[in-house]
């Protein structure tokens, strides 16, 4: 068998564990870091975010958007 | 009864006494149709991310909510008629979160970061500085003062 000629390391959900910050609408700083430069919400292929939390992370973004603590669309 | 959370905001112009006085009317809103408002925070003149209405910045206020489902909507239709209210988000949630609100904690940390934190360093480098100085400057002196005393 071929092996892969690169290591792909196993990546975890930020949001599973015993230490995992919960996702809520109000906490900008830990949302920030799931949006694109432009504003994007992160794919959860690139943030390794469960599908779970994915729906309850991009909820939260929503509803910050909607406050304005957090931008539509970054120019 | 169903647990809420609500956020406005409201236009800059007002005064934060002014803020204060609309989160007290709605907070007797909330009462008057049997519900009771357990916590509110004031999160200060916040820069938005986007204009609302022309606006740059908004006061941030946040209510927690324990009343019926009649009460939010008593509490809605007085924040769209509201002319000092440009914006408002209430959610249902399972549980209402008690002591400050994620906001307050990284707004009391970013105050603390580059005003406490950073100096905080400073204060201990240079607290510590003069014991571990003198030791410091003791093995530097040794070597070093021979060397002032042949350049004076």
């Amino acid at each position: 068998m071929g092996r892969r000629p690169f290591f792909r390391r196993q990546k975890t959900c930020p949001f599973s564990g015993p230490t995992a910050p919960k996702i809520d609408y109000k906490d900008i700083k830990l949302l920030q870091r799931f949006i694109s430069e432009r504003g994007k919400i992160v794919p959860s292929r690139i943030s390794a975010v469960s599908a779970k939390k994915q729906r309850a992370l991009s909820q939260a973004i929503k509803r910050a958007r909607v406050l304005a603590l957090l931008p539509y669309l970054i120019k | 009864m169903p647990n809420y959370e609500n956020v406005y905001l409201a236009r800059p112009d007002v005064s934060a006494q002014q803020v204060e006085a609309l989160t007290e009317r709605f907070t007797q809103i909330v009462a008057e149709q049997g519900g009771k408002v357990t916590k509110n925070e004031y999160w200060g003149l916040r820069s938005l991310s986007y204009r609302i209405r022309k606006n740059r910045k908004a006061h941030y206020s946040l209510l927690n909510i324990d009343a019926p489902p009649a009460a939010v909507k008593e509490l809605e239709r007085n924040m769209r008629i509201n002319e000092d209210v440009i914006r408002y988000l209430t959610v249902q949630v399972e549980a209402l979160e008690e002591g400050p609100s994620a906001m307050m904690q990284s707004k009391g940390s970013r105050d603390d970061r580059p005003r406490g934190g950073r100096r905080r360093d400073r204060d201990r480098e240079d607290e510590y500085d003069p014991a571990e100085r003198a030791a410091r400057e003791a093995a530097a002196r040794e070597p070093r003062e021979p060397r002032a005393e042949v350049t004076e």
